[in-house]
């Protein structure tokens, strides 16, 4: 049995693993966690997301593949705020609105994104780096307050191990190698306690053990978290999906398992057919 | 690598206030208080004036003075080292703050203008036979106190809250700050415009009743201005070491990594925005009944370019450094202006360049390499 399939048969088994998801403002009562319902991006006559319509449900880890330009990263940018669409609902749990929050109050709601290119804050040592992103009272106010109590330093702590920086928890995040940036940005977004997470392209420059590595926390986190994974590497999706969707064009071309994917002659045609 | 070091994040022995500073750093602040509240008084006011040891008035002006610049570049720090925000319209908020003091030193000086009059003799010159309802009050110095602090601080508020909502930044925020200022000159030129056109200000007589040139009123100017600078050297370092001064500097180094952690950047960069345009107000309070001039030209452009270069001189985002910027660019300044007067501004241009080019993270840097070889 390889390792993609234990990993795999790991995800399958509990869903949702209950508390986290029902917990806070997001409701989830119908499984569903996002929803994007016919959205549409255009820039400057190029349309970036056509007519994109796309549900996933919590606990999930989901893959979006697709080649150069098919609306991935723009599709994050719908969902965090960044970019507003044209046409279209986007739905957070049954009852939030992404259209209309900017993006700090879509952070706050609960929806973490990690960048393509790792961003963290170069001139802070890694554990400033995890209390920034930590879950809190982000007004200006309380935070010129604010000060870390035992809970916190805890929390700061374990996600540390969970991220394997513990021994560089005192350096600047700007001396760390490519893939422990990566792993602290990570970090950051579940310091943050979102419930869902966007990753684009987490394992991009990881080396192999990294990426592997980076595949068994994925996996772990699947179930208590949401995942939306963009990912280039087909190997690393065939690792940890279980259900992917292919985009082209700005829109859903398939969606299933990753053998219903890769038999799909559509998807072959226009991604896989090398 | 610049606060780093320095922010312990582990429980450290001690209430915060002694942790601000390090041993080492308390050690050099005492030593400048002694220095600014023993030292100068006894030089200046009780050692004779024939004595080879006696600190003349023209010194304890100048470091008067060079002392609130040096708050200046202290504010400009906060907003450019720490926030990465480069103001080039800072001299707006000094020279509001000033303003707003000298319409009290104006109104101080009664009837003893030229013309003998309630009114300050421009208004008797332009034929105007009482204040204009802005002057209201202002012989008042608590009011005036009130308007060095709102003055500029409602300005920043408004003008930054529209700037940083919109997204301005950059070299964009720059330049909108320096057409500011600008055109704040421009309208202060105007003799309409009523705070005495191109002269401005001057020829103060008194202050809280005590006569403005007198040693003793003097000394205590300067001695207020040392104590203003010693604590918002405090304060400024309690800002950027509290956990929203971290978040400035990561909106400085990574914007969008701060708002995706739920912070929402116009908030705080509104906020040490207008900090420090208080402190720059506050600071032009101080200048004007010490250097007993005001005028537009604290407004021009090349006012609010020096201020950011006696920032990066001293080494940004250091705190102490842009104030040594700004005392040894002033001193230089008064040394050279009297040797060489018509190429002053070609070496302080030079100077920029080569402090960007060699050093980067100026004198402060300097220091901290001698340090730790």
């Amino acid at each position: 049995m390889s390792d993609a399939t234990i990993l795999r048969e790991q995800w399958d088994d509990p869903v949702a693993s209950g508390a986290r998801l029902l917990s806070e403002g997001v409701d989830t009562s119908h499984k569903g966690i996002l929803y994007l319902d016919g959205i549409s991006v255009s820039f400057d006559g190029f349309k970036a997301l056509n007519n994109l319509s796309l549900v996933i449900d919590a606990g999930e880890l989901r893959c979006v593949i697709g080649p150069n330009g098919a609306g991935k990263t723009t599709m994050m940018d719908v969902i965090t705020g960044k970019t507003q669409p044209d046409t279209g609902t986007a739905f957070f749990g049954q009852t939030i609105d992404l259209t209309r929050l900017s993006e700090p109050e879509i952070a706050g709601a609960g929806i973490g994104r990690k960048f393509q290119k790792p961003t963290v804050f170069e001139q802070h040592s890694v554990y400033e780096n995890l209390e920034l992103a930590l879950k809190a009272d982000k007004r200006v106010w309380p935070t010129l307050r604010s000060r870390l109590d035992g809970v916190a330093r805890d929390r700061i702590t374990a996600t540390l191990e969970t991220i394997k920086l513990v021994p560089q928890a005192g350096r600047l995040a700007g001396l760390l190698s490519h893939g422990q940036k990566q792993w602290l940005e990570i970090g950051m977004l579940l310091m943050q306690e979102p419930q869902l997470l966007l990753l684009d392209e987490p394992v991009a420059g990881m080396t192999d053990d990294e990426t592997l590595r980076s595949a068994e926390l994925f996996v772990s986190l699947a179930g208590s978290y949401t995942l939306i994974v963009v990912e280039h590497d087909m190997d690393f999706v065939e690792r940890i999906a279980h259900k992917v969707t292919v985009l082209h064009e700005g829109s859903v071309l398939a969606e299933g398992s990753m053998d219903d994917i890769q038999r799909n002659e559509q998807v072959i045609e226009v991604f896989l057919g090398r | 690598m610049m606060g780093a070091s320095f922010m312990p994040l582990a429980p450290v022995a001690g209430p915060r206030l002694l942790r601000l500073l390090s041993p080492g750093g308390w050690s050099f602040y005492v030593a400048a208080a002694a220095v600014l509240f023993v030292a100068f008084p006894i030089l200046h006011l009780v050692v004779p004036a024939d004595s080879a040891l006696h600190l003349s008035d023209y010194w304890v002006t100048l470091i008067g003075k060079i002392m609130c610049y040096a708050i200046v570049a202290l504010a400009m720090d906060l907003i450019w080292g720490y926030t990465g925000i480069l103001s080039l319209g800072h001299g707006l908020f000094f020279a509001l703050g000033g303003y707003a003091m000298g319409m009290y030193l104006m109104r101080s000086i009664g009837h003893e203008g030229v013309y003998q009059s309630d009114l300050p003799d421009f208004m008797v010159f332009l034929d105007w036979k009482k204040y204009p309802w802005y002057w209201s009050f202002t012989d008042h110095f608590w009011y005036a106190a009130l308007l060095v602090v709102l003055i500029p601080g409602l300005l920043a508020l408004v003008f930054g809250f529209f700037a940083f909502r919109s997204r301005i930044r950059g070299v964009y925020f720059s330049i909108i700050t320096q057409a500011l200022t600008y055109a704040s000159m421009l309208l202060f030129f105007r003799n309409d415009t009523g705070f005495g056109g191109n002269n401005g200000f001057t020829d103060f007589k008194r202050i809280l009743g005590f006569p403005i040139a007198a040693p003793q009123t003097r000394m205590a100017l300067f001695a207020i201005t040392g104590a203003a600078l010693l604590g918002f050297l405090l304060f400024a370092r309690w800002i950027v070491t509290s956990k929203l001064g971290r978040v400035l500097t990561a909106i400085r180094d990574a914007e969008t990594r701060v708002m995706f952690s739920g912070y929402n950047p116009v908030y705080f960069k509104l906020f040490i925005w207008t900090v420090s345009a208080v402190i720059c107000g506050i600071a032009g309070a101080l200048y004007v009944p010490q250097v007993g001039i005001i005028n537009p030209s604290e407004m021009s452009p090349a006012n609010s370019i020096e201020i950011a270069i006696w920032t990066a001189v001293g080494g940004r985002g250091t705190l102490y450094g842009p104030v040594l910027g700004a005392a040894a660019v002033n001193l230089g300044k008064s040394w050279f202006t009297k040797a060489f007067p018509e190429y002053w501004l070609f070496a302080l241009g030079l100077l920029f360049i080569l402090v960007t080019l060699f050093l980067p993270r100026g004198l402060a840097g300097l220091l901290a390499r001698r340090k730790t070889p």
